[in-house]
């Protein structure tokens, strides 16, 4: 019989290994699934996990990929850990992405077509507040009305993407675009571009976010009273209020960062790698980063890591499809038994796993 | 006469410690056990195998003369086993009659359960109505669902498990008149405390444990409580001692302090008013659920009041929150130690910063210095002996009384004006229990104002100059706590809960 034993103290060692041992767990089983479907087990690992960074043919094109789609993940998914830790779920980032990415392109736009140097400053910050005012919303009903939070970000990613289809096709279509639908094209022009900042890196302005939130997270968690009360809210609520910590200004307080980074996400991504507003502008960053965030412990440094690894698997994937013809579902299920092995591997870090006979009755 | 249970080198390990290490006694028919021991002796363990819920490592116990090994709680009840927990497992928001039938294998029409209930509660003098709903009833009424549950069952043994603690002394009285009619029809039970005075008048013997081993027997009337006191702890305790001072200047002053629960089956606390003053300490009694947690809730200001309802030194502090009124130097140690007064999963030294922040500057402009608060914490360690490998440990790691020692030692430690704390030493071990009065009677010598919120009644009398009583919201008025005694303690708390004095006659002598 196997027994699980809880463990007095989490164990730091299995804290760290089990996001290792997941991506182990879920090269086999994916490699199973696709010997399953008549590829090489192998060779597709190969192509998603080698290729992308390596391959002489593809690595120049699929190289500056990977911080262009981590990116967005680690600045969106450093927030929404936040929130995650205090156990307020905010599941809307992806409108609050998209919020953030029209109120920025809007901003742009209104002083086209402006070149001042004052302009991209102005977009990011715009894309902040709309981000932040996304999240506001249930942040507010929240601790006014005590809904669910986890509901009313949901449900408002589907209203933002009503308001992003009519931005596209009405009131921030291009004049130029003779009917078509879409906004001007931000990054081609002087002022509201996001420009690769290191030819051939990938890495723009939006990167650069995501690094120093990165860091920003750390110091918070570690060192600050308020990530130390985020952390306390999270683990113990009753414990919490006894010290002292609102629960109604954390509850604003954690969706209003977690939304104003994911806002801040969306006007990088349409000021640099998409150009404009467009009717499918979002490609589900804000939903990918909760796993991201999830993989990486809800810890900066491992979001980090798990950004570009779960970048690395999109861009890998795609490569995967094209030359080996793995159906999309695989990939997706490939990348749902990454998080499927991470959160059953959980329970090593605070269990004790004992073979035990069973006793004789 | 053959003993109905007998139990014959029952053993349990379990990671790290042996709860039961070669436990052997037996019960006869009718005989009022005692089982008798301090926190984490092993008391718990022991019935739980007797109950069935945890099986014993080695040992053998026969009941009624057959080989006896109950492989869960329902095997046991089948047997004539039944047993009160110390904590009751009922729905507030359905009737007695319900609750009861929940807990039946085969329960008979709702009309006629409530025919027996009558019956049985008649019998055994504990009034008890059927339909009223459990979320309205009082801690003692509880109760009487739970052992009337089990007499539904004819039980042959009784377990019972630190019945008191939840009870005025004349509720005790009524308990105790069932539980000796129960005893002279032939029902044994087995019955654990650590209050010595009660197992003194209840129990025929007393098997007594220590880390895990029998250390000793005896026969109640025949020893002095001191001398089971010294058995159970393995030395002699000392009385916590103070020397006599002059209260100063009133430090809190509560005026008609009334509160709405914030869950529907909490107490409204009604127009509480009390004041203390430096020097001194100020005792609420009160069986649990009468507003204790309201009441703490209030003057730790995780709840806030009119501004005027609570004042510290003249000062209106009703409407501020905890760290302001910590910085005021109004402290108070919540009675759940995991979860409210501490993160069980955060280390002690994360856990100093909880309260310590403010007044020991464990912060600078918002940032931690982890540095001073895993100073803070090895300080608490050392000065309250909590035993711990170091301040890295998570929390819930700790035993419940190292961690009760931490937590009180953490709010003495920033100095009070005021400290209010609520039940200082439940579920803590005898010598943890009197180092921790002790370091309150200090605090107090020193010139803090202190209140102490307990359900042990001798805790309070021990450690108070004056004693008021909680009860269904309401503070009595205070009286000195010395030369008072437990008849008068009794009816300060409300009595035997809804009951009037000839139902109360009644039933007790339905009971003799």
């Amino acid at each position: 019989m196997i027994v699980l034993e809880k463990r007095p103290t989490p164990s730091r060692f299995w804290g760290a290994a089990t996001p290792v041992a997941a991506v182990f767990l879920t090269m086999i089983a994916g490699g199973i699934m696709f010997a399953a479907l008549g590829k090489d087990p192998v060779e597709a690992i190969r192509i998603i996990f080698w290729d992308p960074l390596f391959n002489a043919q593809f690595a120049s094109y699929s190289r500056p990929q990977l911080l262009i789609k981590a990116g967005p993940l680690i600045l969106i998914a450093i927030g929404l850990s936040l929130g995650f830790k205090a156990g307020i779920w905010n599941i809307g980032a992806e409108g609050q992405y998209i919020i953030g990415a029209i109120c920025g392109a809007a901003f742009g736009l209104a002083f086209w077509p402006s070149e001042s140097p004052l302009l991209f400053p102005g977009m990011v910050i715009a894309g902040l507040i709309g981000g932040w005012a996304w999240a506001m919303i249930p942040g507010v009903l929240k601790t006014r009305f005590r809904t669910n939070e986890i509901l009313v970000s949901l449900l408002l990613v589907y209203v933002a993407e009503a308001i992003l289809a009519s931005a596209a096709t009405s009131w921030l279509r291009s004049p130029d675009a003779m009917g078509f639908p879409g906004s001007r094209n931000l990054a081609r022009h002087p002022g509201t571009d996001n420009p690769e900042l290191i030819a051939g890196t990938g890495m723009h302005w939006g990167v650069l976010a995501a690094f120093i939130a990165v860091i920003a997270a750390y110091v918070l968690m570690n060192r600050h009273v308020l990530g130390y009360q985020i952390r306390l809210a999270g683990q113990a609520p009753r414990a919490a209020r006894f010290a002292g910590v609102d629960p109604n200004r954390l509850v604003l307080l954690c969706l209003g960062i977690s939304g104003a980074l994911a806002g801040a996400a969306g006007l990088f991504e349409v000021s640099g790698p998409a150009g404009q507003i467009s009717i499918d502008f979002n490609v589900g960053y804000g939903f990918t980063a909760i796993i991201v965030a999830f993989l990486g412990r809800l810890h900066p440094i491992g979001i980090l890591l798990a950004g570009l690894l779960m970048a690395l698997t999109y861009i890998g994937g795609e490569l995967a499809q094209l030359m080996l013809g793995i159906p999309a579902p695989a990939i997706q299920a490939f990348q749902g038994m990454l998080l499927f092995f991470l959160l059953a591997l959980d329970v090593l870090s605070n269990y004790h796993i004992r073979l035990k006979r069973t006793e004789a009755a | 006469m053959t003993p109905l249970l007998e139990i014959r080198g029952l053993t349990k390990a379990y990671p790290g410690v042996v709860a039961n290490d070669d436990v052997s006694f037996s019960i006869a028919p009718g005989e009022v056990h005692a089982l008798l021991g301090e926190n984490g002796a092993g008391k718990s363990t022991l019935v739980k195998m007797i109950y069935g819920l945890v099986r014993p490592d080695a040992g053998a116990m026969t009941l009624g003369g057959g080989p006896y090994t109950p492989a869960e709680p329902r095997a046991a009840r089948a047997s004539g086993v039944a047993m009160v927990f110390q904590h009751f497992s009922l729905f507030e928001a359905l009737s007695v009659a319900e609750n009861i039938a929940l807990g039946m294998e085969t329960p008979p029409k709702p009309r006629d359960l409530a025919q027996r209930i009558h019956h049985v509660s008649r019998a055994y003098g504990l009034p008890l109505d059927p339909d009223r709903m459990v979320g309205d009833l009082s801690a003692g009424e509880r109760q009487r669902v739970e052992i009337i549950r089990c007499l539904l069952q004819n039980p042959k043994l009784l377990i019972m498990d630190e019945p008191t603690s939840v009870l005025t002394p004349q509720e005790v009285e009524i308990l105790f008149h069932t539980l000796r009619k129960l005893s002279a029809e032939g029902t044994a039970i087995l019955y654990i405390s650590h209050k010595l005075e009660e197992i003194r008048t209840l129990c025929d013997a007393a098997t007594i444990l220590r880390l895990g081993k029998v250390v000793a027997t005896c026969t109640p009337r025949e020893v002095s409580a001191a001398q089971m006191a010294e058995m159970m702890v393995g030395k002699s305790l000392s009385q916590p001692a103070r020397g006599a001072t002059e209260p100063g200047e009133v430090l809190l002053h509560v005026s008609g302090l009334s509160l709405e629960p914030a869950s529907p089956f909490g107490t409204p606390l009604r127009h509480i008013g009390l004041e203390v003053r430096a020097g001194e300490v100020l005792g609420i009694g009160g069986v649990a659920g009468n507003g204790q947690d309201e009441l703490l809730a209030a003057l730790s200001g995780e709840r806030r009041v009119e501004p005027g309802m609570i004042e510290l030194r003249g000062e209106r502090i009703g409407d501020t929150g905890p760290e302001a009124r910590r910085k005021r130097g109004l402290l108070c140690a919540p009675e759940e130690r995991l979860g409210h007064a501490a993160a069980p999963d955060m280390s002690l030294t994360e856990n100093a910063v909880l309260t310590g922040r403010t007044r020991r500057g464990l912060d600078r402009s918002g940032f931690v210095g982890w540095g001073r608060a895993r100073a803070f914490a090895e300080e608490i360690i050392a000065r309250f002996d909590v035993r711990t490998p170091g301040p890295g440990v998570a929390a819930r790691a700790l035993s419940g009384g190292n961690l009760q020692k931490y937590v009180i030692g953490r709010e003495i430690l920033q100095d009070p004006d005021v400290l209010i704390v609520n039940q200082p030493t439940w579920g803590v071990d005898a010598s943890a229990a009197a180092a921790i009065r002790q370091a309150l009677l200090d605090l107090a010598q020193n010139g803090a104002a202190v209140v102490v919120i307990s359900q042990d009644l001798d805790e309070l009398l021990e450690v108070s100059d004056r004693f008021c009583a909680l009860n269904e919201g309401r503070l009595s008025a205070p009286r000195p706590a010395r030369g008072l005694s437990m008849e008068e303690i009794g009816l300060m708390l409300g009595g035997a809960h809804d009951m009037h004095e000839a139902q109360l006659r009644a039933a007790t002598e339905a009971a003799q």
